[in-house]
């Protein structure tokens, strides 16, 4: 039982990553009509900059700048090489060109900081179990629920509420409208791409903590954020984070039972949720369909 | 008309000869053997993207199975080459087929992304199931046997064993091209072109999406057989997503809208690769930055462009 809850937990953490992920690639594939393949680039960009950046700005200030960082190279990516080919309709164009992007950032971050995991510093009253009977909750780990849960929360309300936020939703429905009732829609997807990078960098430095530094952790945490959207429904902010959440502790409880299948598993919900609900468990009707 | 068969009629000499003129040009028949195997596996996914208009990320998945397809049959079930490419091809083609009705409901980048999503499913899948494929290490302990005419038995060594690859990239090359001129494949350029006006005309798109999908699943598991018995070895590797997007990028440079423009994308692309990794050890940095390139400037890869150039002249 203990054990289960372990994993079960860890699970939850892992799942917190994917969802941060899987929430910024949702909001790059509705509004922005990209399949952002460097968004692991982005995580290992935001991680691997808050490692070099910890030694002065301390623990939480590279937590800070690591994800700001990412967003700042995300505006620039966007602004230079995916604004040109908004209006290419084939979305081959796009992918190949993140992919190339991801390729490029994996090898970058491999050539200076090497290909081997680096331990990534939280302080020491973090490390600490909070309680002696569940040794595997630390601090840290309840720092990385409580700021995934208010990033997230935060992101509902600017979506909710904020001007911005409206438009953005508004544009993923229908950009064309958006467009024509004088919103900057250049802007406004320079500014969705950038939030999703900030969330990807946000998860690299979260993850980084818990898990290590690698050149490869972007490539482990991408794919099953993508089946998170999948499982979760495309169109939905929250069904993304939902589904990161429920295949994250779905990988976990396989470890107790059989370790083996922990990855097949999250692949195996999503083929099950194609088919019993093919749009996703809060999937919008007529998105990409 | 007249020109296109006597460039054709080039081409197919080019490629009967390519164990002559390779090492003069300083390749080697596996080389040759190996650009075969890619442009096969990219001409089968093109039928999907260039041809239906159909974006798979994931077809590494459908080449991989095919490759283990190959090695377990010629490994457990028995030594013979002929049959070992028929169970490839069938594994990886069936894959496909079944995937297919769960995938055709959407389109555009949302059908990249799921394709992608299930092509990991088979990578994990390999990886973990140790005792049989062998796990990460890769599958060994196979090698391709020789062919049985009746009572004449031939080897195959480095060069019969490219003819066996032309062979059935001939095959492969040819249904395809029937198929394309048929009605069927109009049906698939019309889908491609305008996808919701084929739906007005009574077309039951997914259908037709759902059968481009298949064939060319079967052509890149056969690709994948191929490549299994090439090197007598089959990694994870075969079915990992970043070999998806090579067969994309070697389609998208050569020329997608060109039936052959994943030949032309192979033989720069693998050459690329074999360069770069032999100039640096950040060569995939080099990789990436093709790839951004040939989107921002060849967006119609070199035969598209040829055939730009040719119109306007």
């Amino acid at each position: 039982m203990e054990l289960l809850l372990y994993d079960a937990f860890n699970g939850l953490i892992v799942g917190m990553f994917y969802a941060l992920m899987a929430l910024g690639l949702s909001m790059i594939l509705t509004l922005n009509s990209v399949v952002n393949m460097a968004h692991g680039g982005f995580l290992i960009l935001g991680a691997y900059l808050a490692f070099t950046l910890e030694p002065y700005l301390g623990f939480w200030g590279a937590l800070v700048a690591g994800p700001v960082i990412a967003m700042v190279f995300g505006l620039i990516v966007e602004r230079v090489l995916i604004r040109p080919i908004y209006k290419r309709e084939d979305p081959v164009y796009s992918l190949l060109l993140t992919f190339g992007l991801a390729l490029i950032m994996q090898d970058v971050a491999r050539t200076i900081w090497g290909p081997a995991g680096l331990p990534f510093a939280i302080p020491d009253a973090l490390n600490s179990p909070l309680s002696s009977s569940f040794f595997f909750l630390t601090g840290y780990r309840a720092v990385v629920v409580a700021i995934a849960f208010f990033a997230v929360v935060g992101l509902m309300l600017v979506m909710r509420y904020t001007r911005i936020g409206i438009r953005i939703r508004a544009g993923i429905r229908d950009l064309e409208t958006v467009s024509g009732l004088g919103v900057n829609i250049y802007v406004l997807r320079a500014v969705n791409f950038g939030a999703g990078c900030l969330l990807a960098g946000l998860a690299g430095v979260l993850a980084a903590g818990q898990l290590g530094l690698t050149p490869t952790m972007g490539d482990s945490l991408i794919m099953p954020s993508f089946v998170a959207i999948i499982v979760g429904g495309v169109g939905s902010f929250l069904g993304s984070v939902l589904g990161g959440l429920l295949i994250g502790v779905a990988a976990g409880v396989m470890t107790t039972y059989y370790p083996a299948a922990s990855d097949a598993v999250i692949y195996g919900i999503m083929a099950l949720v194609l088919i019993v609900r093919p749009r996703g468990l809060m999937g919008q009707e007529g998105m990409f369909e | 008309m007249n020109s296109r068969y006597v460039r054709l009629g080039v081409l197919w000499l080019l490629l009967l000869t390519v164990p002559w003129w390779l090492p003069l040009v300083g390749g080697y028949t596996q080389l040759g053997t190996r650009v075969l195997v890619y442009a096969l596996a990219a001409m089968g996914l093109n039928l999907l993207l260039g041809f239906t208009g159909g974006l798979s990320f994931g077809h590494a998945a459908y080449y991989g199975l095919g490759a283990y397809g190959v090695g377990l049959t010629l490994k457990y079930l028995a030594p013979s080459t002929p049959l070992a490419l028929v169970v490839g091809t069938l594994v990886g083609g069936v894959a496909a087929t079944l995937l297919g009705p769960t995938l055709m409901r959407r389109r555009g980048v949302y059908f990249a992304m799921i394709t992608l999503a299930f092509g990991q499913l088979f990578y994990f899948i390999v990886v973990r199931w140790n005792n049989v494929t062998g796990g990460e290490d890769g599958l060994t302990g196979f090698v391709r046997q020789p062919l049985h005419f009746g009572h004449h038995v031939l080897p195959l060594h480095d060069v019969a064993f490219y003819y066996l690859v032309l062979f059935c990239f001939a095959l492969a090359t040819a249904i395809m091209g029937i198929l394309l001129r048929s009605p069927l494949g109009h049906t698939w350029v019309a889908i491609r072109e305008n996808r919701r006006r084929a739906q007005f005309l009574g077309i039951p798109v997914e259908r037709y999406v759902w059968a481009s999908f298949a064939i060319s699943g079967f052509v890149t598991a056969l690709a994948g057989g191929l490549n299994a018995m090439l090197n007598n070895f089959t990694s994870p590797l075969d079915l990992y997503w970043v070999l998806s997007g090579d067969f994309v990028i070697i389609a998208v440079l050569g020329g997608m809208r060109s039936f052959w423009g994943p030949l032309v994308g192979a033989i720069i692309y693998l050459y690329a690769q074999d360069y770069l990794s032999s100039l640096t050890d950040n060569w995939q940095s080099f990789i990436g930055l093709i790839f951004i390139l040939v989107v921002l400037l060849f967006p119609r890869g070199m035969l598209g462009m040829l055939r730009m150039k040719a119109r306007s002249a």
